[in-house]
């Protein structure tokens, strides 16, 4: 295409409204700088990726748990009125009731260092430094008996040696497969039962608002 | 509701009504019931109304009626601009999201329902969109609010809500369930109404930019394999997101049903993925980080993985799977008249469109294709209507939807023999109300 079909081509498009971006890109947004990333890189995966500089042992968590933690998760994790627990119930999982916590039910310890760096304490989130909350997750970690040594160091190096008992517990949806017979054509429409029968009412347990009994929820 | 009103003639019954409708919001709302005080009324002396009905129409102002001219014939309304938001009449002052408040610690990590059975149409108003919180609804400045995207990208950039705003806009129209939607009810029938039983679905449209077109600026690396969504709320809230969905039909949105999201509802930009858990549509997204793998957050560990008999747990359980609930008559809305009615229902699915609902009137002995009215459109909701006579019979009514993959929605029992009474999430199954012979609605489990 010669020079002036070029320059007639792209007036063209933009009267049309369409002015073509440099290589595909929009130009909009700004670069980030590793200081703005760095004050908001704040996830652990796993792998140990995203854990921060820094160190705690359980024997320094236990006083930041009691004085940040406790009054909402109890002295040793064990739930104050409906907020949540974080210790105990291991091998539970089958049980009518489970009890899921750090111990019994999370695959992994990072887990716990994501989600108190994003979330934690309630209310003043963001709060924590990394030692500190090194020290929390090894004071949960041994809580949850995970973690024997109250003076065992958790660092971004020791890190990777926490397994936790539940951690082959989980698997990948598998509906597709497993629950394939919902993917059904023609099902019954005329005289599909011989007797209906009540098996259960609302009225009975009659749990809506504003009855105070009712089931708990997780 | 209006025992009070019952046999009352005259002045009395009009000052009876002046208090109970003073009272009438707070009154309605507490029992939940919003029946008959919008249009119904008008024609109350003239139907068949059974006890719930007659309760309903005692509550007319003869001097409103014909011959006489009501008031609001003679006298002035308001002006334009008496409200420049605008809002709905106070007659409708019971149309409201409700929660309960005994199922959670404290309201800021907490959920709240859609007023389901209020509502018609497929499109959830703004202000009645429910609620899920994990670290309360934050009040964000815009001019304040970035979207940083960095990792595994050529470029980590920061953009501003302007920036989001200048790029290719689409508009959607999307169903957003929380998995949870139903979970109190495994065990069996819990709670009596369904905004309650299914109140943790909306339907809006949403105007925003494809995540695929954000993600290209930044430009991905061919090791990108999930994303992780990160809120800028007091929970921070983050979960992992498969790259494959993310360029397929994810949105970062910042409007819904033509106006900005509401606070509660992300303001000013949250995650639409279409079809998927609520959860995951990370409200308040301040930061997407790109990597190669997930990274098991609690809220898809310890929370919104599913628990089965043999003790271990599904996870990544994305999808929501087709489901229906026959939102009137139900256990808030009553049936008023004998004669002719109109059983209304929504429908969705979350992998694909809803092809025909059936609805059994007889607790599952016999079944109808219902009427499909409205736009029937990928991953919405989906209005079914049935128009029967009542005689004042006993009816067990359910609903069962059909999607677009030949996906049937199976019953509470066929769900609980694969997954037994821990799952806690995904609770799709087919919903029964018995209608009494006095209208009354109930939440009940058959066999």
């Amino acid at each position: 295409m010669s020079r002036s079909t070029k320059a007639l081509v792209a007036g063209l498009m933009l009267a049309a409204g369409v002015v073509p971006a440099a290589a595909g890109k929009l130009g909009l947004g700004r670069e980030a700088t590793p200081a703005e990333i760095a004050g908001w890189d704040i996830d652990v995966r796993p792998d140990g990726q995203g854990l921060p500089q820094g160190k705690g042992t359980a024997a320094q968590g236990e006083g930041l748990f009691q004085e940040r933690c406790s009054p909402c998760h109890g002295d040793f994790g064990e739930g104050r009125d409906k907020w949540p627990v974080l210790a105990g119930g291991q091998g539970t999982l089958k049980d009518d009731r489970p009890d899921k916590t750090i111990g019994s039910y999370w695959p992994y310890a990072s887990t716990i260092m994501d989600y108190i760096r994003h979330a934690m304490p309630f209310g003043n989130a963001q709060s924590l430094t990394p030692d500190e909350a090194y020290a929390i997750t090894a004071y949960l970690l041994q809580l949850n008996d995970v973690i024997k040594d109250p003076n065992f160091v958790l660092d971004q190096n020791s890190f990777k040696t926490i397994k936790m008992p539940n951690a082959g517990g989980f698997y990948d949806d598998d509906r597709e497969v497993a629950e394939k017979s919902f993917w059904r054509k023609d099902p019954c429409m005329k005289d599909c039962k011989s007797k209906v029968e009540l098996t259960g009412h609302a009225s009975v347990i009659d749990v809506t608002p504003d009855n105070k009994s009712g089931p708990k929820v997780d | 509701m209006t025992k009070e009103t019952e046999g009352l003639k005259g002045d009395a019954l009009a000052r009876s009504r002046r208090q109970f409708l003073k009272a009438g919001a707070t009154g309605l709302a507490a029992a939940g019931l919003g029946a008959g005080v919008g249009s119904s009324l008008a024609r109350a002396e003239t139907a068949k109304p059974t006890a719930a009905g007659a309760k309903a129409a005692a509550v007319s102002d003869p001097a409103n009626l014909p011959p006489n001219v009501a008031e609001w014939s003679k006298v002035l309304g308001d002006g334009v601009q008496a409200h420049p938001y605008g809002k709905p009449s106070k007659y409708e002052a019971h149309v409201v999201r409700r929660d309960v408040e005994w199922l959670t610690a404290s309201r800021e990590s907490s959920v709240n329902f859609t007023p389901l059975h209020e509502l018609d149409g497929i499109i959830t108003p703004n202000g009645l969109c429910f609620e899920r919180h994990h670290g309360g609804a934050p009040s964000i400045n815009p001019h304040d609010h970035r979207l940083m995207i960095h990792g595994l990208v050529d470029k980590p950039l920061i953009f501003t809500m302007q920036d989001l705003m200048r790029m290719p806009r689409v508009n959607r129209i999307f169903f957003l369930e929380c998995a949870a939607n139903s979970g109190m009810e495994w065990r069996g029938a819990q709670l009596n109404g369904c905004q309650f039983t299914h109140g943790m679905v909306h339907n809006v449209m949403y105007t925003g930019v494809p995540l695929k077109v954000v993600l290209e600026e930044a430009g991905l690396k061919p090791n990108a394999k999930w994303l992780l969504l990160e809120g800028g709320d007091a929970s921070g809230l983050d979960r992992s997101v498969p790259i494959e969905k993310a360029l397929d039909d994810v949105i970062l949105a910042y409007k819904m049903n033509g106006e900005a999201l509401r606070e509660e509802n992300g303001y000013p930009l949250r995650a639409v993925i279409p079809g998927w858990q609520g959860n995951m549509w990370v409200k308040w997204l301040r930061r997407i980080k790109v990597g190669d793998q997930p990274w098991h957050t609690r809220e898809e560990t310890s929370k919104y993985t599913d628990l089965m008999t043999d003790g271990r747990a599904r996870r990544f359980t994305f999808i929501m799977d087709a489901k229906s609930v026959i939102t009137n008559p139900s256990p808030q809305a009553p049936l008023l008249f004998k004669g002719r009615n109109v059983l209304s229902g929504l429908a969705w699915s979350g992998r694909g469109k809803v092809t025909r609902v059936d609805v059994t009137l007889d607790g599952g002995k016999n079944w109808q294709e219902a009427r499909i009215d409205g736009p029937v459109l990928d991953k919405s909701l989906t209005r079914f209507y049935v128009d029967f006579d009542w005689q004042g019979q006993e009816m067990l009514i359910q609903s069962r939807a059909h999607d677009s993959t030949g996906y049937l929605q199976p019953t509470k029992d066929e769900l609980r023999k694969i997954r037994g009474v821990n799952n806690i999430y995904h609770n799709n199954g087919i919903q029964t109300w018995l209608v009494r012979a006095n209208g009354e609605t109930e939440n009940v489990e058959i066999n």
